[in-house]
């Protein structure tokens, strides 16, 4: 096995499961933003950059500050300890539940007869993949649009303030 | 072992990660945060199978990943916003609290 993609591995998994064990929400959101970087690498290493390079500009440009402006809003005191724990019924039932999704993925895997690997993966260029994105699934790259400005006008009406505008303020 | 399944096997688990913080945690945002790692690990599948996978398709795999992660995008904006929607009605962001629909 690739030695890149062990240390690849262990960078997205470890970093992952200790921000799902730690009690404060900042931790927890910068060592996400190492799990994404560590993620666009793996993206490098299977030889897509550019998805690894969009991967970096939305998950660990956009999506971390989105995150933590939202922890930061929500914020109930400036030194907040931490996070309430979990019940521990429920993080024992979160527990086997995990680990039971996971044991049955990876036997199924562990046991389908895959193709040996080619060796020498695909490699394709922003040009060519923007020349694709104009053929066939350029009516699926329209929707996106759509969706992507409804769901930011959907953003700003919800989170915008129910109460009183300028005007019903001053009189 | 075979690296496409060494690949499959690493988003499994980060897959089930994002599910045991979905699940164990009550913090809105914590909730949140593992729904996005279970949809990367759905992104890693994708590139996973287009680089071991048969060279018929040269684009689609990364084509995918692509529109996932725009509408992962659109997603995270949406549950930002709630969240900060679900602060301002109920002064904290704990699931077990946001018992009602009613504004």
């Amino acid at each position: 096995m690739n030695f890149a993609f062990s240390v690849i591995a262990f960078l997205i998994l470890a970093t992952a499961a200790a921000a799902m064990c730690l009690r404060q929400l900042v931790h927890v959101a910068l060592l996400l933003v190492v799990t994404w970087f560590a993620i666009a690498a793996f993206y490098l290493w299977a030889g897509a950059e550019f998805v690894a390079f969009a991967q970096i500009l939305i998950y660990a440009g956009a999506i971390s500050m989105v995150v933590l402006f939202a922890v930061l809003l929500t914020r109930q005191a400036p030194l907040s300890p931490s996070l309430t724990p979990a019940h521990p019924g429920r993080v024992v039932a979160a527990l086997s539940l995990g680990g039971a999704v996971a044991g049955t993925m990876g036997y199924a895997i562990l046991r389908t007869p895959l193709a040996p690997a080619s060796a020498a993966g695909p490699v394709v260029s922003v040009r060519e993949l923007g020349m694709e994105l104009m053929g066939s699934p350029l009516a699926a790259v329209l929707i996106v649009g759509v969706i992507l400005t409804a769901a930011l006008i959907g953003a700003v009406v919800i989170a915008a303030s129910p109460g009183t505008t300028k005007e019903e303020e001053s009189s | 072992m075979n690296p496409l399944q060494a690949c499959l096997l690493l988003s499994t688990t980060l897959f089930a990660i994002g599910l045991v913080t979905t699940l164990a945690r009550s913090d809105a945002i914590l909730v949140l945060l593992g729904i996005e790692l279970m949809l990367s690990a759905a992104n890693l599948n994708f590139i996973a199978f287009w680089h071991f996978g048969p060279a018929t398709a040269p684009v689609h795999g990364v084509i995918f990943v692509v529109f996932a992660l725009a509408v992962a995008a659109a997603e995270a904006a949406v549950g930002m916003a709630l969240i900060i929607a679900l602060y301002r009605h109920q002064k904290n962001i704990r699931l077990e609290e946001a018992t009602s629909l009613k504004g």
